[in-house]
């Protein structure tokens, strides 16, 4: 059987056009779907014999497991429930109701990849477009801090670089490609300019490009170490402001530098200083699946992105105290829900450390280093393959995910509801 | 950077991407997290091959990998995204919520 348009929740590209082919309970083929996309497709499309549940490594009921995850939740001072990329928003709905239910934190992976994106956006505003906007529209591309080639393989083919659009009827021929970053990657060789910067500098060259944009003079001396010099900056400030639809695309190498979200909050504001000259966009190049979706629906929730607490009845937001590094290396988290991440592969030893020493209860489609040392997991459908669901595409759009293939396990949301229902039993409002 | 001291950026690369599907515990992504890339400059300077195992130590830990020879800047060393690598990654956030992940000090040492 073949599937015509359905939707990759890999990385934040969010392709639509995706043609699987399922044969005898799996998917065999991923036809338009790039080496991410494809591995995804063909690894979480295969039959599984893991329990639904797990506690303490061993298999055990559905019904068990609910209560054991809520009991343990309940009983925390305070729970963490964190996580939530990989699955849909109608399941991160439901775990921002059950952190809201415990008063606990509810963080995302938003803090530890966009989150001083999110930052930025909060001060400055984000002068943004949708990637559509960018395939018709932009005639001048620029990646910083981005290395599009190994992180979203079809972003440069689907949306910004070679595909030919309304007012971009020659496609690659129209556009001006500049790819900023320290190392010279894969991307570096699609790009018409690679500009190498040092590590640590780019909140010193973008405020340098905002001077030069406004007119202002720049002494070279306070560019040295940069790693450009003064006449590179003043080209691509000259091809910012002469183009006709200029889109930045900012990555975790602005995110995750010395200065975080400063260095976007930079990006934002030389990107809106644009906008007096030329028409101007950046879209910060969101990763993991649904990040953005959570994003999303915690702003809808509870008015804010991502590092929410619900300690005293209210939502309150404050990156650096609710957000996930921060609450569990100074060990205040006394029970985690992981959904739909892998936390113990993917954060700073000090955090894995206090996971070591907490209940953790994870739903996760297959088995992680997470999962492997959680107290109860729970083996749920994958969003976009045996669940269906809503995702936000890099730039909030949002998309429908198909289910392609029947699974013996529940979705995320339907686990996270249980939960929620044993957990209003055990703790009534 | 300091003498004898080296910037570490960690990042995504293909395979630990495919990895993340096809499963953690398989070569593809056991090499992309366990090896890190080295500049040519720097491979001659610590007398290293392509294969040797190296002790890499930041402020925050330490950890011991294969390496091989990479196209990038001297002084610079790559690796993608992993547990192995986030023993070299503090947890200071500056009141941001994110770690510094890329733009580590290390120190290299050939085992």
């Amino acid at each position: 059987m073949q599937v015509d348009n359905v939707v990759c929740a890999f990385c934040g590209c969010v392709c639509d056009d995706i043609s699987v082919t399922v044969q005898d309970g799996r998917i065999t083929q991923a036809k338009n779907a790039c080496v991410l996309g494809k591995a995804w497709f063909l690894s979480h499309g295969q039959p599984s014999d893991r329990s639904v549940a797990l506690m303490d490594g061993k298999p055990a009921s559905l019904d068990e497991a609910v209560d054991a995850a809520a009991r343990s939740l309940t009983q925390a001072r305070y729970p963490l429930v964190y996580g939530l990329s990989s699955t849909s928003c109608e399941a991160q709905r439901q775990a921002v109701a059950l952190a809201e239910l415990l008063g606990g934190c509810i963080d995302c992976c938003t803090s530890v990849c966009h989150g001083p994106s999110g930052m930025a956006l909060q001060g400055i505003g984000e002068p943004t477009c949708t990637l559509g906007e960018v395939k018709n529209r932009a005639d001048l591309i620029i990646y910083w801090g981005s290395n599009p080639g190994e992180s979203h393989p079809r972003h440069m083919a689907r949306y910004a670089v070679t595909p030919k659009g309304m007012f971009i009827p020659r496609g690659r021929k129209d556009r001006f490609v500049v790819l900023v970053d320290v190392r010279p990657t894969v991307s570096a060789r699609a790009a018409d300019l690679f500009l190498q910067v040092k590590p640590g500098k780019d909140f010193e060259l973008l405020w340098a490009l905002r001077a030069l944009v406004k007119g202002q003079a720049i002494d070279e001396a306070g560019l040295a170490d940069t790693g450009l010099t003064l006449a590179q900056l003043t080209d691509l400030a000259e091809r910012m402001k002469k183009c006709r639809f200029g889109v930045l695309f900012l990555g975790q190498g602005l995110t995750q530098s010395r200065g975080k979200h400063l260095n976007t909050s930079a990006a934002f504001l030389l990107v809106r200083d644009l906008n007096s000259v030329t028409k101007f966009a950046l879209v910060p190049m969101r990763g993991h699946g649904n990040v953005t979706g959570v994003d999303n629906v915690m702003g809808w929730q509870t008015g804010f992105p991502f590092g929410v607490n619900f300690s005293r009845g209210y939502p309150r937001f404050n990156p650096g105290e609710y957000t996930v590094v921060d609450v569990l290396s100074r060990g205040e988290a006394d029970a985690v829900l992981v959904i739909a991440s892998d936390p113990v592969a993917s954060l700073p030893r000090w955090a894995v450390k206090r996971l070591s020493e907490i209940p953790i209860i994870a739903l996760d489609t297959h088995e992680s280093e997470t999962t492997r040392v959680a107290q109860v997991a729970f083996t749920t459908a994958t969003a976009g393959i045996s669940a269906e669901g809503t995702v936000y595409r890099m730039d909030n759009v949002p998309l429908h995910l198909k289910s392609v293939l029947p699974s013996p396990y529940p979705s995320d949301e339907q686990v996270l509801g249980r939960i929620l229902t044993r957990v209003k039993e055990l703790k009534p409002c | 950077m300091a003498d004898g001291k080296l910037v570490l950026i960690t990042g995504r690369s293909t395979k630990q991407g495919t990895g993340i599907s096809t499963g953690k515990e398989f070569p593809d992504y056991q090499e992309a997290t366990t090896v890190m890339s080295v500049s040519q400059a720097d491979m001659i300077r610590y007398g290293l091959h392509d294969g040797d195992t190296i002790k890499l130590k930041s402020h925050f830990g330490e950890t011991t990998v294969k390496c091989h020879s990479e196209d990038l800047p001297e002084g610079m060393v790559f690796m993608a995204f992993g547990s192995v690598v986030n023993k070299l990654v503090g947890n200071e956030t500056y009141a941001s919520g994110m770690p510094d992940t890329k733009g580590i000090e290390v120190e290299l040492e050939k085992i």
